[in-house]
């Protein structure tokens, strides 16, 4: 067993990742796919088709609104229906591009055979070109895109590339599966955003609960045509998939308080991410599939499944092709059961980031009504950035700005150890997040004060030079 | 005994006339120069320091108000016009009358008209809900429910009703300091005039949706049908992303608007319940008498 594992806080949910044996299915087309423009971090795209054009899958639908932003291909082929707001799993409207499916016809100049290409461009723009074109965005939750991820601002170098294998969230396997499934693609993946990286040394971390991944990985290691990647089996521990985390227990660095991991010289890709750059950079193919789960406690074991899924396929049509929302499923949840959200539109769509379609019980959900604070200090404890939750409950209700952010409310990732720890049930993770918001509005705020003084400043001196 | 009685009260009197005077020689060499007024002024404020009129506190007011020499560009909700006038006449100026304001809810989904499709159980706050998602109706606009306008109100006036599960703002204790419009994290509430003798007409509803999708969430969802607009001799109404807003500066409370709107989202309230006429008057209709609500 592993020791290696991040050093504060953490905890220790049973990992209860029950759809492990189940291989990876393909989804037949549903009738009608609802494309979002929201799929990542940063802006949303703009649409580029109209409605009646014929679109075939693979071809750009939406382009980047801005430098944090990313292409969105079609995933089928069919005619646009529409073009307009769409309620996703909030219930919040985003533009959606209705595609209506017609038979399964691809874009020009993709490769969609399952030959492993291995040879690796030697050209870094020509990669990074194409990892951009095929809207490749960070698959490990944040939905970042790729390409800005991968080019590290001037004077910063990266010194390790950590994939992350974690899959620390319990219930989900999809990550599991395609270790398994596709490793020597991800392994490629790797290779090619080392290459990227200035060959820099790859670490692929695991979870010691998935040997049989760790495994596998060894395996295509050991062919010995790929040097510079590594395997570290790490402890299981919550949230060992956090970025941070991370880099804590593979590199032992930690990021200062708003500070990017590129700053220690990390950069942190999720195992799946590394698949989808191995499909864009080898085979030309944009990011229109991805793996999800379909699992829950109040399921059996046939109904549990791993899906490789089109993005847009709407959520109750995958529900449905699962066998139906199953009797006693109190939350559905987009997500693991520790970050993930309670689906409240079971119609929204599929998106790049999607990982799992959960059903928990009420025995699972249910909220205990919060009791009285008693000062127990398990939610510091807990805390794997060292905040003291309590504290910052606290100083969001009495509305304290600068308590909040010399408490460093804004370092909070929120991952939920402070309520999966509390013995009162106090709504922790709520208060926090919005204690986040605030502290991270007003250091915004302050920022761009700040600049716009030294920019007042600076035009003043420069005034006075002429004079 | 007695001895030790006297020496007691001698020192501590000798101690506290030395202190005094250093006390009192700091005072002097460190006196903080003030203007007068801005205790005078702070004198004849509520003193409620509610934060409504964009300053900390009363007397953050009242500094600002010395400073500029001109209390035009300030004005206290709470006192009101009255206040004003005598923060005015101390500064030696002259103020504009500004028509007094009350928070309006402007969401009537109630539980009968907005049927909820999901449960909540998270933490009963509307910015935590808002946060998390559009909220347990199909009406990702409307209010919350959770009553973060209720704890924000300093005065008492707004309480939540558990029959139709919205805030209700209670006209004589509102005051109008905007405190429950910024809790509000979905807009709803919004400070408009008074009116004459509190009568105000308003669309309760911020559904941007179009109509089918409005009216499919809630029954009482303005649909942006535009009939408002056309029955209005005033132009006071708009219609902006499928939701009517009634320009308070412009209305003249004619009440033809509410007569008009199919699904009762004009709501007109403090206006006196006429008396039935002679059959030659048409009859208001019956959904506008049920919104009218009596002052008394």
């Amino acid at each position: 067993m592993s020791k290696v594992t991040f050093s504060i806080g953490g905890v220790h949910p049973a990992d209860a990742k029950i759809a492990r044996a189940h291989a990876t299915e393909v989804l037949p087309l549903p009738p009608t796919v609802w494309i979002s423009m929201a799929q990542h971090l940063g802006a949303p795209a703009t649409p580029v088709v109209a409605v009646g054009d014929k679109v075939k899958a693979g071809q750009v639908i939406g382009e980047p609104a801005g430098f944090i932003s990313a292409f969105v291909h079609s995933s089928v082929s069919g005619t646009v229906k529409s073009i307009g707001p769409r309620k996703d799993i909030a219930g919040n409207p985003v533009n959606h591009i209705e595609i209506e499916v017609e038979g399964d016809e691809w874009a020009e100049g993709i490769d969609l055979s399952t030959d492993i290409v291995r040879e690796i461009p030697s050209d870094r723009q020509f990669i990074l070109d194409r990892i951009k074109a095929n809207g490749v965005v960070g698959l490990g939750g944040a939905t970042f895109p790729t390409h800005v991820k991968l080019s590290p601002p001037p004077g910063k170098v990266a010194e390790c590339l950590i994939l992350n294998g974690a899959e620390c969230e319990p219930y989900l396997t999809s990550d599991f599966r395609i270790l398994l499934e596709r490793t020597e693609e991800i392994v490629i993946g790797a290779a090619i955003m080392r290459r990227v990286l200035g060959d820099c040394p790859c670490v692929i971390g695991i979870e010691d609960n998935k040997p049989e991944a760790i495994a596998a990985v060894r395996e295509v290691l050991a062919s010995g045509s790929y040097e510079g990647i590594s395997v570290l089996p790490l402890k299981k521990m919550y949230p060992q998939g956090g970025e941070k985390q991370l880099i804590d227990a593979v590199m032992h660095r930690q990021v200062r308080s708003g500070g990017l991991p590129i700053d220690v010289g990390a950069v942190v890709q999720n195992v799946a991410t590394s698949l989808a750059v191995y499909e864009a950079v080898q085979k030309n193919k944009p990011l229109v599939t991805n793996v999800l789960t379909v699992t829950g406690d109040c399921l059996d074991d046939a109904h549990l499944h791993n899906y490789l899924f089109r993005i847009g396929m709407p959520l109750s049509y995958i529900a449905q092709y699962a066998g139906g929302v199953p009797e006693g499923a109190a939350k559905i949840i987009s997500g693991g059961p520790m970050m993930g959200k309670a689906i409240a539109n079971l119609d929204a769509t599929t998106v790049k980031g999607s990982s799992s379609l959960l059903y928990l019980s009420e025995k699972a959900t249910r909220r205990h009504e919060a009791g009285y604070c008693i000062r127990c200090g398990r939610c510091a404890d807990a805390c794997p950035m060292g905040l003291e939750p309590f504290l910052l409950n606290r100083l969001y209700k009495a509305d304290d700005l600068d308590g909040l952010i010399a408490a460093s409310a804004q370092d909070c990732i929120e991952c939920g150890c402070c309520l999966y720890s509390c013995p009162a049930y106090i709504p922790l993770l709520d208060f926090v997040r919005q204690a986040k918001g605030r502290a991270m509005g007003e250091l915004r705020a302050r920022a761009a004060a700040a600049k716009a003084a030294a920019e007042a400043a600076k035009a003043s001196s420069s005034d006075n030079d002429k004079k | 005994m007695t001895d030790t009685v006297i020496w007691t009260i001698a020192i501590i009197a000798a101690l506290g006339l030395v202190l005094s005077v250093i006390l009192f020689l700091i005072a002097k060499k460190f006196r903080v120069e003030e203007d007068p007024r801005i205790d005078e002024i702070e004198k004849v404020m509520p003193g409620a320091n509610c934060g409504g009129c964009g300053f900390a506190g009363c007397r953050a007011f009242a500094d600002a108000a010395v400073k500029s020499g001109n209390p035009d560009s300030q004005f206290c909700p709470v006192g009101g016009n009255d206040v004003m006038k005598k923060v005015a006449a101390i500064l030696g100026v002259e103020v504009k009358e500004k028509a007094p304001q009350v928070a309006v809810v402007r969401c009537n989904g109630t539980c009968e008209a907005r049927p909820r499709v999901n449960e909540y159980d998270g933490a009963q706050s509307c910015r935590v809900k808002a946060a998390l998602y559009s909220g347990d109706t199909m009406c990702p606009f409307g209010c919350l429910g959770c009553g973060d306008c209720v704890d924000a109100c300093q005065f008492g006036a707004i309480s939540m009703d558990p029959a139709t599960g919205l805030p209700v703002v209670d006209d004589s204790k509102c005051t109008g300091c905007g405190a429950c419009a910024k809790a509000c994290p979905k807009h709803v509430i919004e400070l408009r005039n008074k009116g004459p003798r509190g009568m105000r007409v308003f669309v309760s509803c911020i559904n941007k949706d179009k109509g089918g999708i409005a009216r499919k969430a809630c029954a009482n969802a303005c649909i942006g049908c535009m009939k408002c607009t056309k029955v209005c001799a005033h132009d006071a109404i708009t219609v902006t992303d499928n939701v009517a807003y009634i320009d308070f500066t412009k209305c003249k409370l004619c009440k033809k608007c509410v007569a008009e709107c199919p699904t009762g989202a004009i709501h007109a309230v403090n206006f006196p319940i006429l008396k039935p006429k002679p059959a030659a008057e048409t009859p208001a209709p019956a959904e506008a008498i049920k919104k009218e609500v009596s002052n008394e």
